[in-house]
């Protein structure tokens, strides 16, 4: 391999600098602020900050309700992570197959992508609203169970599990399609020879490739599931019925934005801040060794 | 180096166009930031272009700011940054995180200040005792509405019932199961969960929301709506749920949704849907209005009001204020009030406008405008029914709401789910008072 060499001993770190810069200011900054604000009570115009150490965060222990938004947050984001990379996965495989219009259908699947996540949130509320949307109309005809998610937890919990998939698809198929294109045609020629079938020659050789894709991917769709999804819930369900779609993020936004009680959300923003770190960190230490690139 | 120039040159050129205008006009800007949408944005557009050009001195900037707790965050933000508006529009349950916030230049004060008299005896007193403290006005009535009941006459027809709204709980439980065996899938139903079927009927049965007269008599501490009566509210509600004849279409006013598509027999909301309804159902149904239902064995009260006032923020220039002052004085006239509560549905906020619509035969035109007027009219002004003034309002609506849903979806019992609210509510009034102590 060539090596770049710099002759100038501060050309790399100028170039560097833009980005250490941007980093700096938009992550750390926010980061530390969060942090500090955590051990305060704030008034919402900034005219009162009274330093009440780790009381926001025993009011939080306190809470019975925080714990099940824990709980919430990681069924949540496995169901996310697992049931969209599997899903994407399996379209990604067959979209790499050598079919006519190809090009078509994998523009048309990297479509939602391109969606903001309250618009999605919008177009599934209309879709699947209890009273006018039209497949609770459809399933009425199946069944005479009412998938009203207004009241019943488990359903909104399905609905908003489906809508992130969805929300997420085409970036994860975008990425498994390139990963599917870069492995080497002969490897799966030379497993047919040997009598592999399709799903064999799957498990065997194409899954063990894909897996710093799949390991990027599962990151990624974490992060996003514990984060981003917040637009969605609150187009959606607003965390509801009762608290049973309330994640960690959207409890965050709604106490510090709705509820003006900054110091308290900051808190909780601190509590996702570890969470996530760890559970990256974790990742990196463990699942990554099973990565093979 | 040619492209370059031109660019320059298109930049230089643009820029000419955007500034010199103003600057050559030299009117005092003045930021109004507020949260109407669709046909109530256009409105208050309209009412800012009318005062513009009423005068030549101030030019008042609406600027639509998103939602109502958008609004108020993005007003909070530029007032921390130092650049805050001179008026925002912020809803009723921001009423208290207002008046502690220490940035507020109250109405009173500033029409006191710039030698403008606004009658705020003619306001109605609905908005001016929710508005006020110590007797003085403290920020500027704006839209004003309360909730009413609205009924489907079709199914109405359909089900069999007479063309008449309900006014008792009673008579919607007969009406809702009649509606029901008649096939309507919401035979009754509300918008604005908290504030209608809990705040508003307690205040209308004269019944304590929270101590310290719902906080007017100083910061609220506890919450009251776990006793007798929301216990019965509530049962009521989470029975009709069960039986199928009260359905449960989502917080805030999302199920005003259902009643535009036509679905509901019995609905209530916010008088101002009278505007939406009215454009949503045109040609595809017809519908009443009535005041809202009262529960047998309790005394009588009054509906509060819901709503927004415009609120003055300190940092601004003495000369820009006295500019507010005029545009608040534009507000409060007789004509303009009278013909914003006529295109929008919202409360007449002076007798005066009261008088002059009614003169003017508008309520005999538009006779569902004259339920909400006639409710406050007919009800009776208590400590428990003159409004809500609560810390952090908001998550205390937020926390009801969530356990509403519980009790509703047979989870909790009424008991449980307003006790349990009660607990979250007063953590988070315990957390605001310990604010402002």
């Amino acid at each position: 391999m060539k090596r770049t060499v710099f002759r100038n001993r501060w050309l790399p770190y100028a170039l560097v600098a833009p980005q250490v810069a941007i980093t700096l200011v938009f992550f750390f900054w926010p980061a530390f602020d969060s942090l500090r604000l955590s051990l305060y009570r704030a008034s919402p115009f900034g005219d009162r900050l009274i330093f009440i150490g780790l009381r926001n965060f025993e009011r939080l222990a306190s809470e019975a309700a925080y714990f099940r938004s824990v709980a919430t947050s990681f069924l949540f984001s496995f169901c996310v992570t697992v049931v969209g990379l599997a899903l994407a996965l399996l379209l990604a495989s067959l979209a790499n197959a050598k079919i006519r219009g190809l090009t078509v259908y994998r523009s048309l699947l990297l479509w939602p992508y391109g969606i903001a996540p309250a618009i999605a949130g919008i177009v599934w509320l209309f879709i699947f609203h209890p009273s006018f949307g039209i497949l609770p109309w459809l399933l009425s005809f199946v069944t005479t169970y009412q998938f009203n998610w207004f009241l019943k937890g488990w359903v909104a919990m399905v609905l908003i599990i489906a809508a992130a998939v969805w929300k997420q698809f085409g970036y994860n198929l975008a990425f498994y399609l390139a990963g599917l294109q870069a492995i080497d045609k002969s490897v799966l020629e030379a497993a047919s020879v040997d009598g592999a079938g399709p799903i064999r020659r799957f498990f065997a050789i194409t899954f063990p490739l894909l897996s710093p894709v799949t390991f990027f991917l599962v990151t990624l769709n974490m992060t996003f599931s514990f984060f981003e999804t917040f637009g969605l819930i609150h187009a959606v369900t607003q965390g509801g019925p009762g608290d049973a779609t309330s994640i960690m993020v959207y409890r965050a936004w709604k106490d510090g934005f709705d509820g003006l009680q900054l110091g308290f959300s900051a808190a909780q923003s601190v509590i996702l801040m570890i969470v996530v770190i760890t559970l990256t960190a974790f990742q990196f230490r463990y699942a990554e060794k099973k990565v093979t690139y | 180096m040619s492209v370059f120039k031109h660019l320059l040159l298109g930049i230089v050129a643009a820029l000419a166009v955007v500034v010199l205008p103003t600057a050559s006009w030299a009117k005092t800007e003045i930021q109004f930031w507020h949260a109407m949408t669709a046909v109530l944005g256009e409105r208050v557009n309209e009412m800012a272009a009318k005062f513009n050009a009423s005068q030549n001195e101030y030019e008042v900037k609406a600027v639509h700011k998103g939602s109502y707790p958008e609004t108020l965050n993005a007003a909070i933000a530029a007032y921390r940054a130092k650049q805050p508006p001179h008026i925002v529009q912020v809803f009723e349950v921001g009423t208290q995180t207002m008046l502690s916030s220490g940035a507020v230049y109250p109405v009173y004060q500033l029409t006191k200040d710039n030698s403008i008299t606004i009658d705020w005896n003619d306001l109605i007193a609905p908005v001016k005792t929710y508005y006020s403290t110590g007797g003085n006005l403290y920020s500027m009535a704006f839209n004003s509405s309360t909730p009413i009941l609205y009924y489907h006459k079709d199914l109405f027809k359909k089900a069999g019932l007479p063309d008449k709204a309900p006014a008792t709980w009673e008579e919607i439980e007969a009406s809702a199961k009649k509606l029901q065996a008649a096939g309507v899938k919401c035979p009754s139903s509300s918008a604005w969960p908290s504030w209608v079927l809990v705040e508003n009927m307690h205040a209308l049965h004269d019944q304590p929301f929270a101590d310290h007269a719902n906080g007017f008599d100083g910061l609220a501490t506890t919450l009251k709506i776990n006793g007798p009566f929301g216990v019965k509210m509530l049962d009521l509600l989470a029975r009709g749920a069960k039986d199928g004849w009260f359905t449960y279409n989502g917080r805030l006013n999302k199920a005003e949704a259902v009643m535009n598509a036509g679905e509901c027999g019995i609905f209530m909301t916010s008088s101002a849907f009278i505007g939406n309804l009215t454009r949503a159902s045109e040609g595809k149904f017809t519908w009443g209005t009535g005041p809202l239902p009262r529960l047998a064995g309790f005394p009588q009260g009054n509906s509060i009001i819901g709503g927004a006032t415009l609120w003055t923020l300190k940092g601004a220039k003495a000369a820009e204020y006295k500019g507010v002052a005029q545009f608040f004085k534009f507000l409060a006239s007789t004509d303009n009030q009278a013909w914003w509560a006529g295109v929008t549905g919202y409360l007449p906020l002076t007798n005066a406008a009261v008088k002059a619509m009614e003169s003017s035969g508008h309520f005999q035109k538009n006779p569902n405008q004259r339920t909400a007027i006639t409710q406050m009219q007919s009800g009776k002004t208590t400590p428990n029914s003159q409004g809500i003034r609560l810390g952090n309002f908001n998550s205390i609506r937020d926390a009801i709401e969530e356990q509403m849903e519980n009790v509703l979806s047979g989870k909790k019992t009424a008991k449980q789910g307003l006790d349990d609210a009660v607990v979250k509510g007063n953590e988070i009034l315990k957390e605001f008072a310990a604010l402002y102590k």
